[in-house]
């Protein structure tokens, strides 16, 4: 698949990973993520392994680092509250500089920070090598329910289209003299919303009445019927595979 | 003689809200003919284009596709035969790329493979949009939506292409380019319409709809060229415009 104008968390190429069935890669990532989870938090080193093994999946995906790490900003409303941690966790204090912290909040937050990137990061990185419409088709191929994978198609399909309907709304508005200044204007806002709420509904059936015609029945048919090699799970589940006698290791010592 | 590729009888229907839409409409197209249906708004066209493949179930009447008639037992096989282009390609369109589009209905009938890719490549070569399977449909021109608007449709071979305003909003060279393509179409066509010189130029007969019957039946040109009959069911010309004068 090649879409144009993909979502911009893609990075178009041809890499291996980029060439991986997505179910695999999905699994792959909820492999990894689930791992690193499960690692004590004292076992540092475990987490710079990890990272490493990030390293090398970028590599070989050819995602370059600052397109890696700019994704990453994502995280930060997230991590803001592990900042906060060894300031305000009860407990044991420590002197950093002068300033008093907590040693469990120290450790909370760097639990928060660790794991929370390296999830955030392996998910930008399948992101980044897989199409959003792969994803789904990805999930899909999982078993998530059908109505959800039609439901998530659909968002795909009609996000541009409405988001079109509420810019000319909006171009229609400013043309009568309307502008959006304060909590006085919200009425209209409101209305506008319920406007393109309905126009929406209403699309919706008629969407629904041009999939009649063409024999929907209820079920989408799947395209993409191309079994997996065991070469491609195999490869997929490298990540995930590596990482699991890091985490081992990490709750034994 | 062969079997027409459509048959409507005494075709009636009145909406659940009591609104009486269609009254006793007769027609009969034949295949491989080109027919306009002509009508104020208003007048039921869009009523019937429905019936035409049982998405609406006849109050009184029968509709006949290629000697099937139109119900519930042949549900799947009618709505493969009647191919309906409906107006905005965006409701037509709701696959995520033009590919998966165009599959969708053989792929629902039961297509898969290299069978699939052949059936889809052949209905995009048909509308002249080769190069844009893999396109999403938003980031396509509303011309070329509507050229695929038509490809989904003839990717299920149909019997009878319906089509519902294939002219609004076009511009002229999209226009005259959808024309091109309909000409070049071995299939029947029944095309639903305002632009009375689309009628002319595409259909060489036109049935008239106004207020739930067909008010006229004929050669497109001399519907047209018949002013008390149009003005009697609400339809102009535009300015200037001589259907007499046009080769």
């Amino acid at each position: 698949m090649g879409a144009g104008h993909a979502h911009q968390l893609y990075r178009r190429g041809d890499s291996p990973v980029h060439g991986l069935p997505p179910h695999t890669k999905l699994v792959a990532v909820l492999g990894f993520v689930l791992v690193v989870v499960a690692t004590p938090r004292e076992a540092v080193w475990a987490f710079a392994l990890y990272a490493a093994l990030l390293g090398a999946v970028a590599a070989r995906a050819r995602v370059p680092a600052g397109f890696l790490l700019r994704r990453l900003a994502i995280e930060i409303p997230f991590v803001a509250f592990a900042v906060l941690m060894p300031f305000v966790v009860p407990g044991e204090q420590t002197s950093v500089l002068g300033v008093s912290l907590s040693v469990p909040g120290l450790w909370g937050a760097w639990n928060i920070l660790a794991k929370g990137t390296l999830g955030v990061a392996a998910s930008v990185l399948l992101a980044a090598t897989t199409e959003l419409r792969a994803l789904i088709l990805g999930l899909q191929r999982l078993g998530l329910p059908s109505p959800i994978v039609q439901i998530a198609s659909f968002m795909i399909r009609y996000g541009d289209v409405i988001t079109d309907e509420m810019r000319r709304m909006s171009v229609a508005r400013r043309s009568r003299g309307f502008e959006a200044r304060g909590v006085r204007h919200w009425g209209v806002l409101a209305k506008s919303a319920g406007a393109l709420f309905i126009r929406s509904y209403e699309r919706g059936e008629r969407v629904h009445l041009a999939m009649v015609s063409r024999g929907y029945t209820g079920t989408m048919p799947l395209l993409d019927e191309r079994p997996t090699t065991r070469a491609q799970w195999a490869a997929a589940l490298a990540l995930p595979l590596a990482a699991l006698p890091i985490c081992i290791l990490g709750r034994t010592l | 003689m062969n079997t027409p590729s459509l048959e409507v009888s005494g075709l009636a229907y009145a909406y659940p809200d009591g609104h009486q839409a269609l009254f006793g409409v007769d027609l009969t197209i034949g295949r491989g003919e080109r027919v306009a249906l002509l009508g104020p708004n208003g007048a039921g066209k869009t009523t019937l284009v429905l019936h035409l493949n049982g998405i609406l179930t006849a109050g009184a009447g029968t509709v006949t596709v290629a000697g099937l008639p139109v119900g519930r037992k042949h549900m799947a096989e009618i709505r493969r035969k009647v191919g309906i282009v409906f107006q905005d390609p965006d409701d037509q369109l709701f696959m995520p790329t033009v590919r998966e589009d165009v599959a969708f209905g053989p792929a629902a009938a039961g297509l898969r493979g290299a069978e699939l890719d052949a059936v889809v490549e052949r209905a995009l070569e048909k509308v002249g949009m080769t190069g844009y399977a893999d396109r999403p449909p938003h980031h396509l021109s509303f011309g070329q939506r509507r050229r695929v608007a038509v490809a989904t449709v003839l990717a299920g071979e149909p019997e009878i292409l319906v089509l519902d305003e294939p002219s609004s909003n076009l511009d002229p060279a999209s226009r005259r380019e959808l024309a091109d393509v309909l000409r070049s179409l071995d299939v029947t066509v029944l095309m639903v319409t305002h632009d009375l010189p689309y009628a002319l130029e595409l259909c060489p007969r036109s049935l008239v709809l106004s207020e739930g019957v067909i008010a006229a039946d004929g050669p497109t040109r001399e519907i047209l060229g018949d002013e008390e009959l149009m003005n009697r069911h609400r339809l102009e010309l535009p300015f200037g415009f001589v259907p007499g004068s046009v080769a």
